[in-house]
């Protein structure tokens, strides 16, 4: 029996517009996925730390305030200093297209942006997630 | 009792019957579903019948009289206008400045400040929540100085503004009132609105800092101070926008945003306040949505329910507390990322749904609102878009020019019905307040928005350019970029600042206002203080936080 993936959904920054994190946070479980909501107002480090001991496979961010470039670069060191290199970190939000090179620079490759099918982010979850032995 | 028109041999029966059936044996109707965007059902036809139930002169009446279903004033916009207010604010309160000058320039009426998230949420740009958000949504407002930047040159005197911000909006109306008053303009004689309203903010767009009830306490002290000093202020506008765009219907907007003015009204009536003191000054903020006769109809039940309520519920006597006048803004989540020259269109619609619904004021979202904070020229076809419906359409020769429209009435008529339901639901759990604090409200939202995306995801909605209609080949536009910039300036001003001001004021008005949080006294009394001694608006929150702790909410999916 293949264990689920787990997947954190995280609101990093001041930003409360929850709508998407938590819509995309039901189709994931309704696709079969252990989703842990974080809530709002997450630090780098309290995202990281969430995945840690959540176990997760995946995390997903969900920003819309234009704090991306801020946010990303140092979950991504935070989540590398831990050894959690494994852990697919896949964006939602407004993210403009000059910022898409410096993302997939820092190992971010899901990025989506409003319009995206529910559809389409669970199909990427499940191709890259890390493999659970 | 079976209604009128479920009864045999109506006329409408009868055209079903002779004249629909044939019909449909030939040509079918589309698949559907005939559904308005929040999933109502819609019948194939209005007729008369639909509206016998309704008592035209008793619950519709005509302009300018109770319940106002037809509008508050008897001439329409053909006494005035709504107010073109184009809701701005980007970067530093300088670039912000620069936009005003440019949008009073093209002939915009009234200002709207956009703030950033730190000042939204009652943080200096150095605490570590802040990171890459300063200037970012908004403009950084931190203290009296930049305030006084924001409204260089412009007279605070001849210009209303008004101002999106809940949590700290005491701060920040204190500093308002210290540059009007900086300027020589009088209290008595200024106008403008501070959103103010913290009820939406824990249902829906969650910029809250304080727990429920000390939070309600800044409302009450508002609406106390202003009755006073500042009366022709507008002290809170209480907003359904939010919780639409959070993903609620058209009907739970509605019942939620009303039954959150009635929420304030108590309060205000349990803080000793007389009812036609205050509730004249309370306005309210409303979100266009894509469906257009579901949001007219929305409108025109609004001020009935609120006229009623206010009669009914809490006796107020002044007609001004039974006017409902309300903000609209087009709704931001309609508005797509992809092709998004579409999004002209879309808001046009929007803005002219809001117009026959009868709006006091209007916000028209740009663009490229999907991507990015609005640019000069998009902001500019976004007001445009208002000029020329207001001047070119001819729709403001006639006041509620869809009264009598069977289908309009029938639909009002509904809305009404439905927040009714609603509101003895949250009666029954003993108010708003506590509605909230048991997240039902919330679940609600949650519920709907993900209904309405599996909508989409079928395809059962359409949305053009989303999930049908899709152009392979779009080519990007240009948009607004916004670098750190704001935050160096801001960072380094605020650094300056701890240095300039005299510190030991700060400290003594800081002492003050945590006393007075403490006691029952009027907190606007001693934030005035702070912002004159230049405290900053995360200092004063801080202040505040220590005494009443922050709220932290249990989170619903």
């Amino acid at each position: 029996m293949s264990q689920k993936i787990r997947v954190v959904i995280a609101k990093p920054g001041l930003d409360g517009h929850d709508r998407g994190a938590k819509v995309i946070a039901r189709a994931l479980r309704d696709a079969g996925m252990e989703v842990i909501y974080t809530g709002l107002r997450q630090t780098p480090e309290m995202i990281v730390s969430a995945a840690l001991q959540e176990d997760a496979d995946v995390i997903g961010l969900s920003i819309l305030s234009g704090a991306h470039m801020h946010i990303c670069p140092r979950v991504m060191q935070l989540l590398k200093e831990k050894g959690l290199d494994d852990v697919q970190v896949v964006i939602g939000g407004i993210i403009p297209d000059v910022d898409l090179p410096k993302l997939n620079a820092i190992g971010i490759r899901g990025i989506f942006i409003p319009g995206t099918p529910m559809q389409q982010i669970v199909d990427y979850i499940t191709a890259n997630a890390r493999a659970r032995v | 009792m079976k209604s009128v028109a479920d009864r045999a041999g109506t006329r409408k029966n009868r055209w079903e019957r002779e004249v629909v059936e044939p019909a449909l044996r030939k040509s079918p109707e589309r698949k559907g579903p005939f559904t308005t965007i929040s999933g109502r059902p819609i019948e194939r036809l209005y007729t008369a019948e639909d509206v016998e139930g309704i008592n035209f002169s008793r619950d519709v009446n005509e302009p300018g009289e109770f319940p106002y279903v037809r509008g508050i004033h008897p001439t329409g916009y053909r006494g005035k206008l709504w107010t073109m207010r184009q809701f701005a604010g980007f970067g530093t309160p300088e670039e912000t400045n620069q936009r005003y000058q440019d949008l009073i320039a093209a002939g915009g009426t009234g200002l709207s400040v956009a703030f950033d998230l730190p000042t939204l949420m009652g943080r200096d740009p150095d605490h570590e929540l802040c990171l890459g958000e300063v200037g970012k949504c908004g403009v950084s407002v931190m203290s009296l100085a930049d305030m006084e930047r924001l409204f260089a040159g412009i007279s605070l005197a001849e210009i209303t503004t008004s101002m999106t911000i809940n949590s700290p909006a005491p701060m920040i109306f204190a500093m308002y009132l210290v540059v009007a008053e900086q300027q020589g303009a009088d209290w008595k004689a200024i106008s403008g609105t501070i959103q103010n309203d913290i009820l939406k903010e824990f249902i829906a767009q969650k910029e809250y800092i304080f727990p429920p009830r000390p939070s309600m306490r800044l409302i009450t002290d508002i609406f106390a101070f202003c009755a006073k000093e500042v009366p022709k202020w507008n002290t809170i506008s209480v907003s359904g926008y939010h919780i639409r765009e959070a993903g609620s219907t058209s009907l739970q907007e509605l019942a939620f945003t009303l039954r959150d003015g009635l929420e304030y009204v108590q309060y205000g009536v349990d803080a000793g306040l007389d009812v036609d003191d205050f509730v004249p000054r309370m306005s309210f903020f409303f979100n266009s949505h894509s469906d257009f006769f579901e949001e007219i109809a929305k409108y025109r039940a609004a001020r009935r329910l609120w006229a009623e309520a206010m009669k009914n519920r809490f006796g107020a006597k002044n007609p001004r507390s039974w006017q409902l006048r309300f903000h609209t803004q087009t709704a931001g989540v309609s508005l797509t990322a992809q092709q998004p020259y579409n999004n002209v269109v879309r808001t046009a619609l929007q803005a002219l749904a809001a117009v026959l619904g009868g709006t006091n004021s209007l916000h028209t979202n740009s663009l490229d609102e999907a991507l990015a904070l609005p640019t000069r020229e998009t902001a500019t076809i976004a007001l445009r878009t208002q000029q020329i419906i207001a001047h070119e359409s001819g729709v403001t020769n006639v006041v509620d020019p869809l009264g009598g429209s069977y289908f309009i009435e029938k639909l009002t008529q509904d809305m009404i019905d439905g927040t009714l339901k609603y509101w003895e639901i949250i009666d029954g759990m003993g108010g708003m307040v506590e509605a909230i604090e048991r997240g039902y409200p919330q679940k609600e939202v949650a519920e709907s928005s993900y209904l309405f995306q599996q909508a989409v995801e079928r395809k059962e909605k359409v949305i053009v350019g989303v999930n049908d209609f899709i152009q392979a080949d779009e080519k990007p536009i240009e948009f607004l970029y916004i670098d750190d910039t704001a935050s160096e300036v801001q960072l380094k001003r605020l650094a300056e600042l701890k240095q300039s001001r005299d510190n030991d004021r700060v400290r003594r008005t800081l002492a003050a206002l945590a006393d007075v949080a403490r006691g029952s006294g009027n907190t606007m009394v001693p934030l005035l203080e702070c912002v004159r001694a230049y405290a900053t608006v995360g200092e004063m929150c801080d202040a505040l936080r220590e005494v009443w702790g922050e709220y932290e909410e249990v989170p619903v999916i």
